[in-house]
This record gives C-alpha cells, sequence and structure tokens, in this order.
C-alpha cells in the first residue's frame, strides 16, 4: 500500500503569482496513493523541510513528491531531508513547476493545468521507486591540471600545498600561458613577469607538482575519483633531463625562419629555441616544421655545439598513463583572428596591431626591446588610434557575442603607459562603452582619461587605411554626431578573446559540457561556478568565461579547494541510478555489453533457478562501480531483461501515461 | 434559443478547444538544463509541452513513443545533447540511429513524420529550447490531433 506525500512549494512569488497553489494541492490529494498533501512558501527552507520530515513520520509515508524548483536545484535538499526523517531518499520525486513552468507560462489557467499534470506524473512515476542504496568507490589521490597559464599553475600549487600530488599537462614547452606575454597588468601596473615568474619556480621546484610540458592529453576514461588519462608527451628532440638550457644552440642554429610564437609572430626565432628566458622547464626544444637536420638529415649543428650532449634527433613521442581522482580544465584562451575584420585592414597594414601585440612591442623582452616603435619601418610613432570591441559584442557573426571583459582595462593601461612614457605620442580610443566593473578600475580608467588625456571617442571605427606611408581611421564620434577622419602612425585593435581551440576537444573526452562559444558549462552559474555539472570534472580561469587575472586566481583557487575536498574523501558514494538485469529474462545476447561506453557490463555463467526449473546459463551482469546510468542497454536488449534504476521502463511508462491522461 | 442557450454553446466550444498533448523526453545534463535556462530566462513557449527527465537521450525505449501515441499524444519530441557532446560520450548516436528506424516506423503505421522529432538542444541553449518547442507545438497544430494509435481488438 503506497503512501505518498505531496509537497507544493509557492517559491514565494515565483510559483505561487502563476500556479493555483490550492488546485494542485485539492488535485495532488485525490490522486491514488495520495495521502497527504500541503503547500508552503518555501519548502527549501528548514520550516519547509520540516513539514516533509514531520508528514513522512506521522503518516508513514512511503513516498514523497515535491511540486518546487528543477531537480538539478533542490533534489538533493529533498533527498537529505527525506534521509533524516527515516524514508529511503531515491523514494523522491520532484515536479518541475518553476522552470518548466510557472517562469514560462503567464496564464494562470495553463500554469495550474500544467502544473497539475507535472504533479500526477511524478506521482505516477514515485510510486513506481524503489527504494535504492548507493554504493561506494574509491578515490585515487592525485590530481590532474590540463593547461600551465595563471589559472593551471595557482590551481596546482593549492592542491599541491594541501598535500596531494598534481600534474600539470602544458601543450606548449614552457608554463606561463597568456601572463607570461603581458607586459603589465592593470589595474596597478605590475610587471607581469615579475609576479608569474615566481610562481611558474614554485610550480617546479614543488615536490607534489610533475609538470608534463609539451604534452596533450588524448584519452581519459573512467569517473569522479578514479579518472584514467593516456598523455602524450610530443618529441622535443631534446634530452630534457640533461639540457641547461644554456642557449648555445639557439645561436648557432642556420635556420632562423620559424615564427616566434611567443611574440605573436613580430619577430623570427631559431628551429631549436627555449620560448622565452624564464621558460619553465628553461629546455630547449626543436621545431620539426623548421629543423634541416629532421628535414634533409644535413645540418647537425646542435647537436655538434650541445656540451651537454641533450640532443636526440630520434626521440619520439611518450605516453604517459596515470590514475586521478579530480581533473581541472585551466585550457585558456587565445585572441581571436583580427584578419576577418577587413575594415581594419590587419592583414595587409603592419602598423595595424592587436593589443597583444603591442603587449610584445611595448615588453622590455620583447623584439623591440620594450621601445615602441612602428613595425612596418621601425620609427617612432606620434599618433596611435586604439580600436575597442573588436569582435567582442558582435552579433553579425563575425566575432563573438560576449563582452571580452579585459578589453576596456588593457586599453585604458596601454594608452596610460604609452602616454607616461612617449608625452609627444597621442593617443585616441574609440569605444563604445568602457565598461570598469572592478576593484580600482574605474578610478584607473579615469586617470588614463583625465591625467593622462588620451582622447577617448564614444562611437566605432569604420575603415582603416593605409595612405602616404601613414594609416587613416574613418569613424564616428557619436556624442559630437559627426564623422571624423584621423591620420595616425599605429591602430591597436582590442580583440576579443575566445577559450583556446583545444577546449572543445578535452571538454569532449571529459564529457564536460561547453556552450556555443566554447566556454565549459558550470554546474550552476551562481552556487557551483568552478565545477563543470560531470562530477569531478573542475574549471579555473578563461576557460569558464572571460576574466581578468585577479578573478582567474581567485577562481583557480576556488577550483583547488574544490579538488581538495574530492581528495580528502577515501570513499565516494557512487550513482545508485544503474543498470541492472533480471537474470530470468536474460537471454545472454551480449547485445548490451556491445553498447555500454564503460565496459560495465560482463556476462557470468551460474546456475539459475528458475521457477523451480534449476538451469545453468548464461547472463548479464552490471558492474555498478564503472555503469554511469544513461540507460543505452535498457533499450537494446530484446528480452528486457534489462533495466535502469530510478527510470525503470515502468516508471517511464507511468509517467507518459499520466501526462497523456 | 435562449440566451443560456448560446452561452452554454460558448462554454461548450471553448471546453472542446483542443488542446494538444505533447510530451518532450529531456536528457537529463543538455537538454533538461536547457529547458531549466529557458524557464530561468523567462523564454515562453506553449504549456502543452510536459517534459519527461531521462538520465541520456538513449534511454528513451522507442516503445515509450509509442505508448504516448497509444495514450494519445499529438506529438512526442525527444531532446539529446549535441553530437559529440553526449554526457555519456555516444548516448545521442544510439539515439540517433533508433529513432531513424523508428521513424521509418511511424511512417509504416500511419503516424505523420513532423509528430515525432528529434532535436539536440545544450545545457546552454535556453533560446533554442523555446524556439524548437514553439516551432514543434506550431507544427503540430497545423497537423490537427493526432488518430489513436491503437489494438482494434482492444476496442470490441
Amino acid at each position: 500500500m503506497h503512501k505518498i506525500g505531496v509537497f507544493v512549494c509557492w517559491c514565494g512569488s515565483n510559483i505561487a503569482a502563476t500556479v493555483d497553489i490550492d488546485r494542485v494541492v485539492a488535485e495532488a490529494k485525490v490522486q491514488p496513493g495520495v495521502v497527504f498533501a500541503k503547500d508552503y512558501q518555501y519548502m527549501c527552507s528548514e520550516a519547509g523541510q520540516n513539514i516533509i520530515k514531520d508528514a513522512i513520520k506521522e503518516y508513514g509515508l512511503t513516498g514523497i513528491v515535491v511540486c518546487s524548483c528543477s531537480p538539478r536545484m533542490h533534489e538533493a535538499t529533498f533527498r537529505k531531508a527525506a534521509s533524516q526523517a527515516g524514508l529511503n531518499p531515491f523514494m523522491v520525486e520532484i515536479a518541475n513547476i518553476r522552470e518548466h513552468c510557472s517562469w514560462i507560462h503567464k496564464d494562470k489557467e495553463e500554469g495550474t493545468e500544467k502544473a497539475c499534470v507535472l504533479m500526477r506524473a511524478a506521482v505516477a512515476k514515485v510510486t513506481l521507486n524503489t527504494p535504492l542504496k548507493a554504493g561506494e568507490s574509491k578515490v585515487v589521490k592525485r590530481a590532474l591540471v590540463i593547461g600551465g597559464g595563471i589559472a593551471g599553475i595557482q590551481t596546482a600549487l593549492d592542491i599541491a600545498d594541501a598535500g596531494f600530488p598534481v600534474d600539470i599537462v602544458e601543450k606548449n614547452a614552457t608554463i606561463g600561458g597568456r601572463m607570461a606575454q603581458l607586459d603589465k597588468t592593470f589595474p596597478t601596473l605590475d610587471c607581469s613577469s615579475c609576479i608569474l615568474t615566481p610562481k611558474m619556480v614554485e610550480a617546479k621546484s614543488n615536490e607534489n607538482i610533475r609538470l608534463i610540458t609539451y604534452a596533450e592529453v588524448e584519452e581519459v576514461s573512467g569517473f569522479v575519483g578514479s579518472f584514467k588519462a593516456k598523455i602524450r608527451k610530443k618529441a622535443r628532440y631534446v634530452k630534457e633531463d640533461v639540457c641547461t638550457g644554456c642557449g648555445v644552440c639557439m645561436s648557432k642554429c642556420p635556420s632562423k625562419k620559424g615564427l616566434n610564437e611567443f611574440n605573436m609572430g613580430l619577430n623570427n626565432r631559431p628551429a631549436i629555441y627555449i620560448p622565452f628566458a624564464q621558460a619553465i622547464p628553461n629546455v630547449a626544444v626543436i621545431d620539426s616544421t623548421q629543423c634541416i637536420k629532421l628535414n634533409t638529415g644535413k645540418c647537425g649543428l646542435c647537436e655538434k655545439v650541445c656540451t651537454a650532449k641533450a640532443i636526440d634527433y630520434t626521440q619520439q613521442d611518450e605516453f604517459i598513463e596515470e590514475e586521478y581522482g579530480a581533473i581541472v580544465m585551466a585550457t585558456g584562451f587565445r585572441p581571436i583572428d583580427a584578419s576577418k575584420f577587413d575594415e581594419y585592414s590587419y592583414s595587409t597594414c603592419k602598423d595595424v596591431v592587436t593589443s597583444l601585440e603591442l603587449e610584445r612591442i611595448m615588453n622590455a623582452a620583447g623584439p623591440t626591446g620594450g621601445v615602441l616603435l612602428r613595425p612596418s619601418d621601425g620609427k617612432h610613432p606620434h599618433s596611435i588610434v586604439f580600436i575597442q570591441c573588436v569582435g567582442s559584442r558582435d552579433v553579425s557573426g563575425r566575432g563573438k557575442p560576449y563582452c571580452s571583459k579585459i578589453c576596456c582595462m588593457y586599453t585604458a593601461k596601454h594608452a596610460m603607459l604609452i602616454r607616461d612614457k612617449y608625452p609627444d605620442v597621442e593617443v585616441h580610443v574609440f569605444y563604445i562603452d568602457v565598461r570598469t566593473p572592478g576593484k580600482n578600475f574605474d578610478e584607473f580608467y579615469r586617470r588614463a582619461a583625465e591625467q593622462y588625456d588620451v582622447d577617448y571617442i564614444k562611437g566605432q571605427v569604420g575603415k582603416v587605411w593605409e595612405e602616404d606611408g601613414h594609416l587613416v581611421v574613418r569613424g564616428v564620434d557619436l556624442i559630437a554626431n559627426e564623422q571624423i577622419i584621423l591620420n595616425t602612425d599605429m591602430v591597436v585593435l582590442a580583440t576579443a578573446i575566445e577559450p583556446d581551440p583545444t577546449a572543445r576537444k578535452v571538454a569532449n573526452m571529459l564529457t564536460a559540457s561547453i556552450d556555443t562559444n566554447d566556454f565549459i558549462t558550470e554546474a550552476h552559474p551562481k552556487l557551483r561556478p568552478v565545477e563543470s555539472p560531470t562530477a569531478g570534472i573542475f574549471l579555473s580561469g578563461v576557460c569558464q568565461g572571460p576574466k581578468d587575472i585577479p578573478e582567474t586566481v581567485s577562481q583557480a583557487g576556488a577550483a583547488a579547494s574544490k579538488v581538495i575536498g574530492l581528495l580528502c574523501k577515501d570513499k565516494l558514494t557512487t550513482n545508485p541510478c544503474v543498470a541492472h538485469s533480471d537474470e530470468l529474462l536474460c537471454n545472454g545476447c551480449s547485445c548490451c555489453e556491445k553498447v555500454c561506453p564503460y565496459g560495465a557490463i560482463s556476462y557470468d555463467t551460474h546456475l539459475i533457478n528458475d521457477h523451480g526449473v534449476k538451469e545453468t546459463r548464461r547472463v548479464a551482469l552490471v558492474n555498478e562501480a564503472l555503469c554511469q546510468g544513461c540507460g543505452a542497454c535498457t533499450v537494446v536488449c530484446p528480452s528486457g531483461a534489462m533495466d535502469l534504476k530510478g527510470f525503470s521502463n515502468k516508471q517511464i511508462m507511468a509517467e507518459v501515461e499520466a501526462i497523456c491522461l | 434559443m435562449s440566451v443560456n442557450d448560446t452561452v452554454d454553446t460558448a462554454v461548450n466550444a471553448a471546453a472542446k478547444e483542443w488542446k494538444p498533448k505533447i510530451v518532450a523526453f529531456c536528457c537529463n545534463w543538455c537538454s533538461y538544463a536547457g529547458a531549466d535556462l529557458a524557464g530561468s530566462s523567462r523564454l515562453s513557449y506553449p504549456a502543452d509541452v510536459k517534459i519527461i527527465r531521462v538520465p541520456c537521450s538513449c534511454r528513451v525505449n522507442p516503445m515509450f513513443i509509442l505508448k504516448a501515441f497509444e495514450r494519445g499524444a499529438d506529438g512526442v519530441i525527444l531532446c539529446g545533447c549535441h553530437p559529440g557532446d553526449c554526457h555519456y560520450s555516444t548516448g545521442n548516436y544510439y539515439t540517433r540511429r533508433r529513432m531513424t528506424l523508428l521513424f521509418s516506423m511511424l511512417d509504416y503505421i500511419g503516424v505523420e513524420r513532423e509528430r515525432t522529432r528529434v532535436e539536440w538542444v545544450s545545457a546552454a541553449e535556453g533560446a533554442r529550447f523555446s524556439k524548437v518547442m514553439n516551432d514543434f507545438v506550431a507544427k503540430i497544430h497545423e497537423l490537427g490531433e493526432n488518430v489513436k494509435v491503437g489494438d482494434l481488438r482492444c476496442k470490441q
């Protein structure tokens, strides 16, 4: 005999405004099996939970339905409450009458009717629920951080400080990421390298951190607590443990045509190179596309000059396989390709540069040694025009629909630094809006505009072209409501940032959700911002959304604390909604085994008592620790032996029937 | 005809105004979350759509869809993660293949092709979820009431 309790939440006015709560309660009371129905303003509050707990005890409820917000929000809350009152937590069903009902329907009659149907379906389902018991799985006490920029480094350092071993996998030859390329950081104008490189050194020297550079994660299997990863360590052609980083090979290498990626391709580097002086590990790498020896078999100069005997032209890619309890994505970003925007003549005029290129030009270790020079003729510019929002807030489809968040601030920084160092240079900035919400950010921007006389022009630029050795910028001044034409020496494009192109591949491997802009989706935008909806996968840095360095560092720390919280546990409770096979029905056909993405199904031959007839049969067995509960096997099973706990055929059929009633 | 009769006819007509019954199966990881996002972004779609949560689109047995039509559903829509984005890595590929077969079977038994639909909606696509549902409901309105699929022997 079922004794079902139905609890209808008002969610303040969120539900009550468009759903007639009294009618839902009245309707609930007449559903088969329902012995108790009650409403309350906030069912998730302590008082609300107490109503549920008291009713469970008083009426001896065998199952409950909570009509409230999405189960993704509060299913866990109500399951916990039920369990505290002595009811199996899996005897709880949620009817989502907020996100799927009251918030989208304006007509109260319609909303109420739909809420009643959703409640009916949940009641029909819960009467078929069975008590489930969560199993346990192990936790491998090691974390993997994918990406070695400031986000990955900070996350790894924090995890390592708590005493857990961490591997950082970085696709480039050195850790450091984008921050290493920056000159100064806003709003304090700290030197970027001076605050980053000590952290890089710390990551290298920390005994709990293993750096796996020039490597990419190839395969990930498993689940929270015990992931298995296969990492490809690309051939460097230099023995990492032997190279001293002396740099003699770089000066002798005759192939010097490779574009220097670290300087955004503004100058060239040899085929054997160390990305930058402070690289960690400070070990050379050979660019196999540029190396003469690797391509033609002749040369071998670097091997001759290397006193440490570190060069090895026969090196092959290596594979590392390791188990991890948690994985952090810190795959970072890149600026978008500005050549898509023809109107700014980026691909045709050398003096039109992106902000990250300007960052390298301004940097003391950059291609010009930190002297502001025009890339075309190496002359000192007398006027510079900055164009903001290049590809950001662009709904035309060429750029990105989002605000890249950091551009207003770095443009103000560039403008200020240039005016400070070269007061003779005129600086104009075209902007749509200046967005400076951050600690000391607006003060910083005002300083640029007021103290440093940077000319901020509200409006967009229509065209940039070259004329008689200088650039002409045609734009519009929206405040003066007139077209303006400026002659200038350099144009700087504040290009939008986009997630690193590897993010999608990595996310797919980790089954982490990713949005249409390729940013990784968080489990909850407000309450679980550093976790992916996939258990055991955490997010750090710009892979989750545009952010500046302080935000990245704090998010990295938050992700680390979540990882530490997970790794501290000895056992994890597993999802009990897994597949199970009825051995009396199973005919041992192996269909389910073939579709299982986790290899959770195996076969065993054993003695079965089929209604008094004893027979030895081959039947499917589900490994509950491996099964993730997708249900693929349930549909292929020709004999109907395979079913999914918590989402059984009967339960879903009952829901369908209740909806179509 | 009295005034009361006229009122009664109007009331009856209103009561009889056909409301399609639409079952939407949504996978827990993408589409259900997409539906939640449509809700929290207040992007409306007709109340005729009722969502059933399943762990993965591949959990949906074609039998469930046939059952819905048997019980009088006018449309069934199945939503999952975009191909390649499945939380269980390959579930939606199974769905795609199974549903192709089911479509062919529905053609065979005489249920219009447009009454069943498979759509990929990610957790970030609240707007898309709402648009898909609006489109689908409009299509069902165009098609009108469905003929109940059922065993004639049971009706004797």
